[in-house]
């Protein structure tokens, strides 16, 4: 689902389509939720399983994921119009990619130095 | 690109997130896990690059390039010590990147009459990433130790905060209202959420930091998980509430090794019990103090050895004079393990990343619940800088503040060398009866320099 998809959708609708169009919006959102819940119980079971030794590279790690935002970043800075949604857009890219590359890399260095004996 | 490819590459990149971080589950996989979540992002940023037909490479490259540099740049000059502040650092970016995708989205869609449930999301994921920003600044700053941050207390703060947090609701509230003046209403309420994110840190502090540190990493996963539902994109989303489910975690374990809830950390304040708690003076009364010589001796004798450390050593950034005597004691045949407390140092896990970085193997570092029933059978116990997590009231003592709190019982091993610099309380602000114990000795003294010291009268004796 990319934005500029989202765009000419919600440009192209009418509203005398609402109807239909808020209905199709209602089973998107649910089914979005649905991914949200999921992918909650998901990252529970995942994380329950992580050794307390590494839960500052945990930190680090899922930091950097959180960085995600990037991808939000580029498509509103794709988006383009008006101007200050580019300027906004470019801001948010530079402090995710900082998030993403900064986190990925410090929990690389982290988890380098995590050795076994001898 | 057509979509469906676009949302095959993300449920692609999705599947190596949560590889990624099935990798963390032992050190052994844990880089290749950390590998497998980079390239998923890198995945994650080309896609969604090229699924668009036509752009301005200009100001993206520009943007890329400069986080690109200022992240490399922090990754490789922190000390470990201060990951801690790093990673609030981190946090509060990713906060503030949520806050300006949703205000720019909002700008775009505004005028073309936007779903509720999208203008609810706008306003969600400006609200936590807000809160989450200010709040990580603050914990950065009082991390890492920046003068003009101290733990700022006045009456009234909880019903500022109450203000401030209705004063947020009702604006984002009026974001979904009003959508003709959506931009002016996320904007008032974005200014009262960062007000917010400032009074809710600014006052907690100390051992404290690693419940505030997990719980604004959540923030910051939800943040981004509510930016999904804004552009209705699955991969924001699954990526945002993995996080936000790892910080809850890691919140979660931090308060019961703490034996505190949340909503204490928070809004509350560490009470000392009033009249009836042990005066200082009282319980202090019988403290031995020993020499780097006298523990020397005992360690030549020892067949076990437990190290305790706390955020003091990282303070003395005494971690690789403790692997230098935990070497030279191995080397002697002598069994040497690490008892970490699950609160020790200011982040979750703070105290492994500082002894792995300095070479000590994993296999050596214990979590207390599987050292806790060693200590019988320990010969020496060497505390360097840690405290509250060692005080025997928290089991003995149902009056005390800190009652109830999981501690590392090491004044059940038969002896105890505390290295400290003086007798000052700890964070909890209560005499610790361990200093005073017949089995313990203190060795006062900056903690690198103790240690340094006694492993130079080990190699002399």
């Amino acid at each position: 689902m990319n934005l500029s998809q989202i765009l000419i959708l919600a440009k192209e609708t009418q509203p005398t389509e609402s109807m239909t169009d808020a209905a199709a919006s209602g089973s998107t959102l649910i089914l979005l939720i649905t991914v949200f819940v999921l992918a909650v119980f998901i990252g529970f079971e995942i994380i329950t399983k992580i050794p307390p030794m590494l839960h500052t590279p945990l930190m680090s790690g899922s930091n950097a994921i959180s960085g995600i935002t990037l991808v939000g970043a580029l498509l509103t800075a794709l988006a383009g119009e008006p101007f200050l949604v580019r300027i906004f857009g470019t801001l948010a890219i530079i402090l995710a990619t900082m998030n993403v590359v900064g986190g990925f890399l410090v929990t690389h260095r982290m988890l380098g130095m995590f050795k076994k004996k001898g | 690109m057509s979509s469906t490819w676009i949302d095959l590459s993300y449920i692609a990149v999705i599947v190596l997130f949560i590889f990624g971080l099935k990798g963390l589950t032992h050190p052994r996989s844990a880089v290749r896990g950390n590998m497998l979540g980079s390239l998923a992002m890198f995945l994650a940023v080309v896609v969604t690059l090229f699924a668009s037909e036509q752009f301005d490479w200009t100001l993206i490259v520009i943007g890329i390039a400069i986080g690109t540099v200022a992240g490399c740049y922090l990754a490789y000059t922190i000390q470990m010590t201060a990951m801690p502040q790093l990673v609030a650092l981190f946090n509060g970016f990713g906060g503030l990147a949520s806050v300006l995708v949703a205000g720019a989205y909002l700008m775009i869609v505004v005028d073309d009459s936007p779903q509720a449930s999208v203008l609810i999301a706008t306003a969600v994921s400006g609200l936590i990433g807000a809160v989450t920003f200010t709040g990580s600044i603050i914990a950065f700053a009082k991390l890492q130790g920046l003068k003009f941050i101290k733990d700022i207390r006045f009456s009234g703060q909880k019903l500022l905060n109450l203000g401030l947090f209705l004063a947020g609701l009702f604006f984002a509230f009026l974001v979904f209202k009003q959508p003709e003046h959506a931009i002016l209403y996320y904007w008032l309420m974005v200014a009262f959420s960062l007000g917010l994110g400032i009074f809710l840190v600014i006052s907690i502090g100390g051992a404290d930091m690693p419940v505030v540190i997990a719980l604004l990493n959540s923030y910051s996963g939800l943040a981004a998980a509510a930016t999904g539902f804004v552009l209705e994109n699955n991969l924001l989303i699954v990526a945002g509430s993995l996080v936000g489910a790892s910080g809850l975690i890691l919140t979660q374990i931090m308060c019961v090794a703490m034996n505190r809830s949340l909503g204490s950390v928070l809004f509350g304040k560490l009470q000392p019990t009033g009249g009836d708690g042990p005066d200082a003076d009282v319980v202090y009364a019988n403290v031995k103090s020993t020499s780097a010589d006298e523990v020397a001796m005992m360690l030549e004798v020892a067949s076990r050895v437990v190290i305790v450390p706390g955020y003091g050593m990282a303070v003395a950034q005494a971690q690789h004079a403790v692997s230098d005597l935990s070497d030279y004691l191995t080397e002697h045949d002598v069994t040497v393990e690490f008892g970490i407390h699950p609160v020790a140092g200011r982040m979750p896990g703070h105290m492994n990343v500082l002894l792995a970085e300095a070479d000590i193997p994993y296999e050596q570092l214990k979590e207390m619940d599987i050292i806790n029933p060693t200590f019988e059978q320990t010969d020496v116990v060497i505390v360097v800088g840690a405290n509250d997590v060692v005080n025997p009231d928290a089991q003995n003592d149902p009056n005390s503040p800190i009652s109830g709190m999981p501690i590392l019982e090491v004044h059940k091993a038969r002896t105890v060398v505390v290295v400290k610099r003086s007798l000052s309380p700890g964070f909890a602000g209560v005499p610790n009866p361990l200093f005073a114990a017949d089995n313990a000795l203190m060795l006062f003294a900056d903690g690198r320099d103790a240690v340094v010291d006694i492993l130079s009268a080990l190699r002399e004796g």
